[in-house]
């Protein structure tokens, strides 16, 4: 786990940064002002719940429900790259 | 071949602003504008493409009264829409329509913290105008980033230039060293920092950035000139944008319409796809197949492939030499004497004239 990271942080997209769909593959993707990101579909759950009002453990515990295979350390360590890559912000629980 | 992400669109020359360090063609082509049914398709074919983003530009794109009609169409084919502009003409109302119809983002530019140097750049009283913009946009709560074109008249004051843009609440700064295309080319002697300016430019923005840290994401542009290597230029030729210029021409990168017998298609003649996958302009130097030694053998070529295409044909005479920035191109000595023929301190500049 990321000690910068802790589970009652609630992330939430930075202003600027959305989430739309790939007009090719139907897939979701992170678009803001100087780029693109293609997220798969565990990623983009995982974004989904980013909503400003779920805590990190929240969003990891949900995602988990939904996709078995999805261990909490992979959430994290989503969230941790798209926080260095100034697409998610945390409010500190 | 990949699918292009971002499509440049830039819907007129005309600007209100006579930046000397514009990299707009000097003599543009007189031929009218692409009318907004004809952006519109564009802007359809360009999604069907696979298109994510697309970025209003000029000139000043407010310069077009149907800026709103297609920023909403962009807007309703799912695209990130974002305006590059100089904020004349961006007030509270323009601004709100603008958000109505779905902007995503304004990357708005400033010149100076200073009235008197700002407006003495842009040949126009447009400081407050610019002021404004920035707080209308603000008060929309629309994301904003501040560009700033770094030249020697500005480069000493990054410090001030940061404090301004974090004051008017911008989410970023750009600071992008001039590039030298157009109007830049011409007055490139005039622009030109020193080294020593280049050196304390970044100290002063290792320093913005320690004190504004995560409020203010500042990035920065190199001075190329001054860089052992070359820029990647627009990620590859032909590999994610598309440049629409105002008449319809299709072109690889912003500055490429000067490379002579490229063979430029137009959007009034042929589809974007079409284009894309086939127009000479730009097949010919996709990939990595058209490059020359010393880059054809060179572990780089995957990072800078080989460096700006326009930038060889402004310094040799030919596109598919290595851009002579790069140290290892055998005509590096043509930027050593650019730089060495830099003028004096305080050399008259000449301004941007718009096309008639
Ligand atoms: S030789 Fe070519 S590929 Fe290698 S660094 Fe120079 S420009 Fe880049």
């Amino acid at each position: 786990m990321t000690p910068a990271l802790s589970l009652t942080d609630q992330p939430r997209l930075r202003r600027g940064v959305r989430a739309g769909a790939d007009p090719l593959s139907g897939e979701t993707v992170l678009l803001f002002p100087e780029g693109v990101l293609l997220l798969n579909e565990t990623a983009a759950a995982v974004i989904r719940h980013c909503d400003g009002c779920r805590s990190v453990a929240e969003v990891v515990q949900e995602v988990g429900t939904v996709y078995r295979d999805v261990v909490p350390e992979d959430v994290m360590s989503l969230l941790w790259e798209l926080i260095t890559q100034n697409l998610l912000v945390v409010d500190r629980g | 071949m990949d699918r292009p992400l971002g499509l440049l669109a830039e819907l007129t020359y005309k600007c209100p602003l006579h930046c000397p360090y514009c990299s707009n063609p000097v003599a543009a082509p007189e031929t009218a504008e692409l009318a907004l049914h004809e952006w519109c398709r564009v802007l359809e074919e360009a999604r069907g493409l696979g298109v994510l983003q697309v970025h209003f530009t000029g000139g000043e794109p407010l310069a077009r009264p149907d800026l709103t009609p297609l920023v909403a169409h962009a807007r309703d084919l799912g695209f990130y829409v974002n305006l590059v502009t100089s904020g004349v003409g961006l007030d509270q109302r323009r601004a709100s329509q603008l958000v109505r119809a779905g902007l995503d983002h304004v990357q708005l530019s400033m010149q100076d913290t200073d009235r008197r140097a700002a407006d003495e750049i842009t040949g126009a009283h447009v400081f407050d105008h610019k002021m404004a913009a920035a707080r209308a946009v603000k008060a929309l709560e629309l994301p904003l980033t501040i560009n700033v074109v770094l030249h020697r008249g500005n480069i000493d004051r990054i410090g001030p230039i940061a404090d301004l843009a974090a004051t008017l609440g911008a989410d970023r700064l750009e600071l992008a060293h001039t590039q030298y295309y157009g109007w830049g080319l011409l007055n490139r002697s005039a622009l030109l920092p020193t080294r020593d300016q280049v050196v304390a430019a970044e100290q002063a923005l290792a320093q913005a950035r320690a004190v504004h840290g995560d409020t203010l994401e500042i990035l920065y542009v190199l001075a190329d000139y001054y860089e052992p290597y070359p820029k990647p230029c627009m990620h590859g030729w032909g590999q994610r944008h598309i440049i629409i210029a105002p008449d319809g021409r299709a072109l690889p990168c912003p500055a490429a319409a000067q490379i002579v017998g490229l063979g430029f298609d137009n959007v009034r003649e042929r589809s974007l796809s079409a284009i894309w996958c086939h127009s000479p302009a730009f097949t010919r130097f996709r990939g990595d197949a058209w490059m020359p030694e010393p880059c054809r053998s060179c572990p780089r070529k995957g990072i800078d492939f080989g460096g700006c295409r326009c930038q060889a044909f402004q310094f040799t005479g030919d596109a598919a030499r290595t851009d002579p920035v790069c140290q290892l191109s055998p005509d590096h000595h043509l930027v050593e004497a650019a730089l060495r023929a830099a003028g004096p301190l305080h050399q008259a500049l000449r301004p941007r004239v718009n096309p008639r």
